[in-house]
């Protein structure tokens, strides 16, 4: 099975909010070795200028992963979890994700290149808080093995 | 005494090719076992042997997520506040495979890359290694400073 080539440019519909908790940033923070006192105390965020503690810059996959979920759940895409690496990652952000916002994903497919008896993919999710405005966007690009 | 995490470095006295930042971390496999449940990543093959030797890896490796997001911990520290890095790309190159009993050891070294005066933004480029292993490509974290 190969990758739809019809991918390129579609858009998802946009995830349901997800509220970003303020432990579930402390957990993060922990897990990628996050020692900042602005990723876990509320004093020294609310110091430094911020509405509450302030996610790692990586913290966005958690969100985007709810947009690479919809496309693989997306029937005929020709893409397997078991086939797909991880190639590339970027975060680019308006502004940092904070404990208590709410972010909504919208996925567009941007690119679907062949590459040898691969795909390259290319996932990019904007991120949006309560009020519309932009916050991040992820980008993936996904390399999806061929059956040769 | 320190000073206080909110200190920024000073943008003007940076230089191009400087190192800023360097650091090593110790992954075990309840680092990686803990990062799952923290981020929702549950592919098997970064906690179970098997499941890893199945499609012919050697073992459990970590998750490339969890790569990234520690080796932009020591810009963060540099920089004194998570929110001044503003873009943050990586390449996936090459795996760090994690052993049950020793563990694996991944190094950062954080440089200066480029200075843009006008927007007060330094690029730092990270050099992050397992063993002599380069693991991430083209490793760059934008950091705005006022």
């Amino acid at each position: 099975m190969t990758v739809n080539p019809e991918l390129q440019g579609r858009v998802f519909e946009p995830t349901a909010p997800y509220l970003v908790g303020r432990e579930k940033v402390r957990e993060f923070a922990r897990a990628v070795f996050a020692v900042n006192p602005i990723n876990v105390d509320v004093q020294a965020a609310r110091d430094a200028g911020y509405a509450d503690i302030v996610a790692p810059p990586t913290f966005a996959i958690v969100v985007q992963e709810k947009t690479l979920a919809q496309l693989l759940a997306e029937p005929g895409s020709g893409i397997e979890l078991s086939h797909v690496l991880h190639g590339e990652q970027r975060f680019s952000y308006t502004r940092p994700i904070v404990a208590g916002d709410e972010l909504t994903a919208t996925l567009t497919v941007t690119s679907v290149k062949a590459l040898g008896g691969n795909a390259m993919v290319t996932a990019e999710s904007q991120m949006t808080d309560a009020a519309g405005d932009h916050v991040v966007t992820a980008t993936s690009v996904l390399v999806v093995r061929g059956d040769a | 005494m320190t000073a206080p995490h909110c200190d920024a470095p000073d943008f003007d006295a940076l230089e191009t090719g400087e190192v800023v930042a360097q650091a090593v971390y110790s992954l075990s496999r309840d680092s990686l076992v803990r990062y799952a449940g923290a981020s929702g990543d549950f592919n098997a093959i970064h906690y179970r042997d098997d499941v890893a030797q199945s499609v012919g890896l050697p073992g459990v490796l970590a998750h490339g997520m969890l790569t990234m997001g520690l080796a932009v911990q020591p810009v963060v520290d540099w920089a004194g506040d998570p929110g001044r890095v503003v873009d943050y790309r990586v390449r996936f190159t090459k795996p760090v495979f994690v052993d049950p009993s020793d563990g694996a050891e991944v190094s950062v070294e954080a440089k200066i890359g480029a200075l843009d005066v006008d927007a007060r933004t330094a690029r730092v480029d990270l050099t992050v290694r397992y063993g002599e292993t380069t693991v991430l490509g083209r490793a760059q974290a934008q950091v705005r400073l006022d």
